[in-house]
């Protein structure tokens, strides 16, 4: 139909069971925690202390670097500690627990920013603390950064949602169209060298498709694409390549092909920031997995607890037991220590698993069957990685992995999801992606 | 309020094991399993029964001895000990069936280190070596509803020049001289839509292997029902279908996989023409196991926005 092949082709349940339910607002907690680091780069500095009274939007961390986001107070109430915590990536930073007055007053210093051309609009999702709110956590100012040299030509929508469960940006694009539509246009007006601008949902969302097919049905430069439903459709690359044809070189970001990917609730937020000045400071996500009772979208103030959305579902189903909270599907989640690890910008999901799904499989030895091989979206042979990481000399292995072409890997899960033999092959990619990178890094300075 | 269990993603796996794949495989031998015993009789369960039983104790023991983990309960050593037992003639000894599934099981497969480690698909390694040690093993038995004796396979009266062959028919159905399960090609070709459905195999394999023999045949031949005849006879239905599909012993990604094929089918027709056995499917096979890891390497596809592969 477009004159390549779809890439992406394992077909991982869906599982989209609370799709037709739109979010839920739940009362405030009590308390929120709020992590400097909710996203890809820099640590933000805290720049409250202990007893600071702070209401919703007040800036409680600054951007800590170029590619850093700034956080803001989610509640009105008090700083009661600062502290260094563990957050999600394994790195220690500061986090700052705010106790609610549960009045939720706005910053009285919220007004809605000027946005009139590409440089305003980028320092305005700057200062907004947007961060990709699918998952990955990509300030979206640094990316949005990329269009000043202006060779950006197309933006491409991300809502394909192909994770099991997650159904966030489904509700996002059927309850908050406007948004949406005001987001198109934002970027339209702001970007004069985009030409077009193509969203990218999976076919199995056809509610969703028809609802942006009509909004945008006057408007020549938008394209609305059904995309097939089958895992990993909304990895970055891959949807660069369904929607435009363009592969992109390993190594490089999309936008020095001349593409933007922005996850579509990213986009709702940019457009509500530029409608109220409000920054990142609530989140909606779905509640759902094999230990929920009651499956549900809720939208909380980023910082809210695990263990308080979890109660808002229902709690945990009679007969089960918690065996895994992920932050994210089950794909690509990553799992949390505790259930009183909070809420991230980040957070489409929060997937409980019962004790019985939460095992990894034992693993048998690899057949050879070529599962992977085929299933990998990037064309890789995952095979391959495990037998160069056994390479007992370092620059053997580190020449054999770069053959390999291990960093092209993004790490989807595709290869283990279909393994019958339940080989750590993801895992080992990791492991060598991590060493290899460790390598070239180390050459690099040798050369300089 | 318990611990949570912490690991890497992806949490969430297929519900396909490297027994379901070979229990599939075992299911889709049924048809031409049940046809061996309409065709050769008792004798042919019995065959059945001792191969099947001998690869799987040797297996075990194996496993026993050297102190491995168990791996009998993957079936695969049922997979190969069936294999073995339809490639073989129904006047075969049986404690030559005992030896060949040994070989196959040991030699073949558990000495190179297991299920996976093998470069050479063991039931054809195993009946290459009963081949050449055992005489009985080569030719066929003419089934039971033979009116004469000839003991005769239709290929190995096809090169001695004879022209009074089975009908087109009686090869559809199986009732011709030969390996027991390799007889009736309905049986093994409902075995083969069974495995590409249930996804096991691609459907390249087994299409492009024996479409090489048909095409090359119609070629040297230039005659309709000759080519039919290559097709049909000797064990190239079974050899394409349930050996050249092995995931072990043939390249990993699908290229490969139909370079494998054709290259099985050219050395098929080598062998059935110019060389000095009558069959040369199994043959065929094992050159190509030999050849695989290189195929595999030159037809590896150029990664998403990458190089190919050096």
């Amino acid at each position: 139909m477009f004159g390549f092949k779809f890439l992406g082709n394992t077909p991982v349940p869906h599982r989209k069971n609370t799709a037709a339910m739109p979010a839920v607002r739940l009362p405030v907690h009590k308390e929120v925690l709020l992590h400097v680091a909710q996203h890809i780069g820099a640590p933000a500095k805290v720049v409250v202390k202990v007893g600071d009274e702070v209401k919703v939007g007040t800036l409680i961390a600054e951007a800590g670097g170029a590619v850093s986001a700034p956080v803001h107070s989610s509640v009105s109430g008090k700083v009661t500690k600062i502290e260094k915590l563990m957050c999600y990536n394994g790195q220690q930073v500061d986090a700052v627990r705010i106790e609610s007055d549960g009045l939720m007053t706005a910053d009285e210093s919220i007004t809605p920013p000027d946005i009139h051309d590409l440089d305003s609009l980028i320092e305005a999702v700057r200062a907004s603390g947007a961060v990709g709110l699918g998952g990955a956590g990509f300030p979206t100012a640094v990316k949005l950064a990329a269009a000043k040299n202006g060779n950006i030509k197309t933006v491409v929508i991300n809502g394909a949602e192909c994770e099991p469960y997650i159904t966030s940006d489904t509700r996002t694009m059927l309850d908050d169209t406007d948004s949406v539509v005001y987001g198109v246009k934002l970027l339209l007006d702001n970007m004069p060298t985009v030409e077009q601008i193509i969203f990218g949902i999976e076919s199995n969302k056809r509610e969703c498709i028809n609802k942006l097919s009509e909004a945008f049905k006057d408007n020549a430069k938008v394209k609305v694409k059904a995309l097939p439903a089958l895992y990993p459709q909304g990895s970055e690359k891959v949807i660069v390549h369904n929607t435009t044809g363009i592969a992109v070189p390993t190594g490089k970001l999309p936008a020095e092909c001349g593409v933007i990917v922005l996850n579509v609730s990213t986009l709702a937020f940019i457009a509500r920031y530029a409608k109220t000045g409000m920054p990142l400071v609530e989140r909606t996500l779905t509640v759902d997995g094999s230990a929920i009772a009651e499956p549900k979208n809720v939208t909380v103030p980023v910082g809210t607890p695990i263990s308080y959305v979890i109660e808002a579902a229902g709690g945990i189903k009679d007969g089960k037991s918690l065996g895994k909270v992920l932050y994210g599907g089950p794909m690509m989640g990553v799992c949390v220590c505790t259930v009183d690890d909070p809420v991230l910008k980040t957070t489409n999901a929060i997937t409980a698993l019962d004790v019985k799904d939460s095992n990894p499989p034992a693993e048998t030895a690899c057949i050879h069957c070529g599962r992977c091989v085929a299933a990998c979206p990037h064309s890789l042979n995952p095979t391959e990685f495990a037998r160069a990481l056994n390479v007992e000399i370092k620059e053997d292995r580190m020449a054999k992995l770069q053959a390999t072409q291990v960093l092209s890997c993004m790490e989807c899960g595709c290869c283990s999801f279909v393994c019958p033999a339940h080989r750590p092959l993801i895992q080992n990619n990791r492991i060598a992606k991590a060493e290899l990178k460790d390598y070239l890094a180390h050459q690099a300075t040798l050369k300089n | 309020m318990e611990k949570l269990i912490i690991s890497t993603s992806p949490h969430l796996y297929t519900n396909v094991t490297t027994k379901t794949v070979m229990r599939d495989v075992l299911i889709a031998l049924l048809p031409a399993t049940a046809a061996s015993v309409v065709f050769f009789g008792l004798r042919a369960a019995l065959m059945v029964l001792i191969c099947v039983a001998s690869a799987v104790i040797a297996e075990a023991l194996f496993c026993i001895i050297c102190k491995r983990p168990q791996t009998v309960g993957d079936l695969s050593a049922a997979v190969t000990g069936l294999l073995l037992a339809l490639n073989l003639p129904a006047k075969t000894a049986l404690w030559q069936c005992v030896v060949g599934s040994v070989f196959a099981i040991i030699v073949v497969k558990c000495l190179f280190g297991g299920i996976g480690c093998n470069f050479a698909n063991p039931a054809i390694t195993g009946r290459i070596f009963m081949l050449i040690s055992f005489g009985a093993v080569a030719g066929g038995s003419d089934t039971v509803f033979a009116d004469t004796v000839s003991g005769a396979t239709p290929l190995a009266a096809i090169k001695a020049g004879e022209t009074d062959l089975p009908s087109l028919t009686d090869m559809l159905i199986g009732n011709r001289g030969g390996a027991i399960g390799e007889t009736c090609a309905i049986a093994l070709i409902l075995g083969f839509v069974y495995l590409v459905l249930r996804k096991v195999i691609h459907w390249e394999t087994p299409v492009i292997f024996v479409g090489t023999v048909f095409v090359l045949s119609l070629l040297v031949k230039q005659d309709l029902t000759a080519a039919l005849y290559q097709v049909l006879g000797g064990g190239l239905l079974i050899g394409a279908i349930f050996m050249a599909t092995d995931y072990v012993t043939t390249p990993i990604n699908r290229a490969g996989k139909c370079v494998f094929a054709l290259g099985c089918g050219i050395i098929t027709v080598l062998i059935r023409f110019w060389g000095s056995y009558p069959e040369g499917v199994s043959f065929s096979i094992l050159i190509m196991n030999i050849l695989s890891p290189y195929i595999e390497k030159w037809c590896a596809k150029k990664p998403l926005g990458g190089a190919k592969n050096v």
